[in-house]
């Protein structure tokens, strides 16, 4: 038997990093445990930014992960506004922003991604913003508003949420994708069709095909957006999102193996054993895609990574391979993911798109990859079922809404 | 702040005071309560977040939506007493609530 580790040190106090400190609690860990994040308030949830709380229907308090005073309570010292600049695994250290330094003897790197910033004339102009944080929404919140106009730069998800929550505070909004079609990166035809049908049924503008090549500005104000066929569209403010970047410069500088990612094991742990990688930073394997390597920016990714680090840490038996899923909100639409398209060889769709309730199926041969249901528990449900169990999948009988998705699983 | 008691499936007993406002599943959460897992916050995306209602309580809780109602449907070892924990609002009606955890919630 090894002995008990002494000290644990949380590098970033984001969903994952939060989520490590209580489970390890919850595993009965006894050791000293350090949070260290860079943002001023206590792990939260970012999901609801684009959404809920975006509206209005979500107060900060059911943001936060756990209450401040959770961390004292249970013998974590968490430390808000404090960057960690550096780790020396020799003498396993950390130096601090604060000009501190701390010594553990286990670190897990919760240190999530950025939004990627778009190299263009005017980025820092007043009004054109990213959302990421908490501080993020509030500033496009503030800015958002009736008759105002955003220009929403790029169509992925977050986008696209945003979209929705903006068009129900009264705000016009265009959207430019840079792409043929939204979602292009993460979604299949059928699906971007749709959504985009549905968002301009709610007075949503489309521009694609539309580069961004710089933001107008007047008096340090961004005014608009221009684009590469010479054309300016008037705006109020832009909400850039272009996707994420994973924060791995820490990992990269100390010498741990990084690829698109802090590359880990099952575990969870990078190639130095005291140290593990959990969340948006990691690169992990899959274990249900034959432990193919990925790095996935969800919720129930960061969750599951910090129950795999916890479990490792305290001993106990690792969590069985899990599906990956995630889900997006947008005014009544409720789309749950299950699964990737890796490797599909055929898409089928359940159900009628024009009917807002379907769902779409992606497999490879006679097994489910992934499933994108919309308005549809069932088919999520089952779907992420099947994919988990590897079972083979009659197509026809997948593709055929008189049978009940609890039959075509069995 | 109304009292909810959360029962673990091996018995442990969590009395814990609750903001009216806050969900069930919220209640249980912040106060690291194991066993209600809630992956999605709440959104009724992942049903994770599965109780039993003592039957004194159950109609108090209201009625589920549809969407909840077909969200529990594939949960596991549903009861007509199941609910999920982030679709029932704390109201002063609702002060000394008892809810039971299943087993696993996967
Ligand atoms: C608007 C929005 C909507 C989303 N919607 C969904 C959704 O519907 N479903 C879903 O599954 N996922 C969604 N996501 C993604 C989800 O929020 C992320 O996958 C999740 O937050 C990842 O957790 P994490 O802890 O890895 O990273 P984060 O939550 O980003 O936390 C990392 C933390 O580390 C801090 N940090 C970084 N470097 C350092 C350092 N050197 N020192 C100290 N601190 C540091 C950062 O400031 C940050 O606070 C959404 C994300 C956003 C932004
Ligand atoms: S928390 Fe996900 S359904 Fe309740």
């Amino acid at each position: 038997m090894s002995e008990k580790p002494s000290h644990i040190v949380i590098i970033g106090a984001g969903h994952a990093g939060g989520t490590a400190a209580a489970l390890l609690r919850q595993y009965d860990f006894q050791g000293p445990i350090t949070l260290i994040g860079e943002e001023p308030i206590p792990p939260y949830q970012r999901p609801p930014l684009s959404k809920a709380w975006l509206k209005g229907e979500a107060d900060a308090d059911s943001l936060a992960l756990k209450p401040l005073e959770f961390y004292a309570e249970n013998g974590i010292d968490f430390r808000p506004n404090v960057q960690v600049t550096a780790i020396d695994r020799q003498a396993k250290g950390l130096t601090l922003s604060d000009g501190g330094s701390l010594s553990y003897d286990i670190a897990i790197l919760a240190t999530g991604a950025r939004p990627i910033r778009l190299p263009i004339p005017g980025a820092d102009l007043d009004g054109v913003l990213e959302l990421r944080t908490a501080a993020d929404a509030e500033a496009l919140k503030a800015a958002l508003g009736p008759g105002k106009t955003v220009a929403v730069v790029g169509g992925g998800y977050i986008g696209l949420e945003a979209a929705a929550s903006a068009r129900s505070l009264g705000a016009n909004v265009i959207i430019l994708e840079r792409e043929a079609r939204i979602l292009a990166r993460v979604a299949c035809e059928t699906l971007s069709t749709f959504f985009q049908t549905y968002h301009e049924a709610r007075g949503v503008q489309f521009e694609l095909g539309a580069s961004a090549t710089g933001f107008a500005g007047k008096d340090g104000k961004v005014t608009g957006v221009t684009l590469a066929d010479g054309r300016t569209l008037a705006c109020d403010l832009v909400l850039v999102g272009v996707g994420v970047a994973p924060n791995e410069e820490l990992a990269k500088a100390a010498g741990l193996e990084c690829a698109r990612g802090v590359v880990v094991n099952l575990e969870a742990r990078t190639s130095d054993p005291s140290i593990f990688a959990i969340g948006d930073v990691a690169q992990r394997p899959m274990p249900i895609y034959e432990n193919r390597m990925f790095r996935m920016e969800s919720v129930p990714n960061a969750l599951e990574q910090a129950k795999q680090a916890a479990c490792a840490i305290t001993g106990r038996p690792a969590p069985a391979g899990e599906t990956p899923w995630q889900w997006s909100d947008q005014y009544d639409l409720k789309l749950q993911i299950a699964g990737y398209p890796f490797d599909a060889d055929q898409i089928l769709v359940r159900g009628d798109p024009t009917s807002n309730k379907f769902a779409i199926f992606h497999l490879k041969g006679d097994q489910l990859q992934s499933v994108e249901a919309i308005n549809s528990p069932p088919e999520f449900m089952m779907g992420r079922q099947l994919i988990g169990n590897r079972k083979p999948v009659n197509a026809s009988r997948l593709a055929d809404t008189s049978i009940s998705m609890k039959e075509v699983a069995a | 702040m109304a009292k909810i008691t959360y029962i673990e499936h091996n018995g442990a007993e969590h009395v814990l005071d609750v903001k009216t406002g806050l969900t069930v599943m919220e209640g249980a959460v912040k106060n690291n309560v194991p066993g209600i897992d809630a992956d999605c916050g709440g959104a009724c995306a992942c049903a994770t977040c599965h109780v039993y209602v003592d039957d004194a309580w159950l109609a108090k809780t209201g009625d589920k939506s549809a969407m909840e109602e077909s969200m529990l449907d594939f949960a596991e070892n549903v009861e007509p007493n199941s609910r999920l924990a982030c679709q029932i609002k704390m109201t002063d009606a609702l002060d000394g609530l008892v809810v039971r955890l299943p087993e696993s919630q996967h």
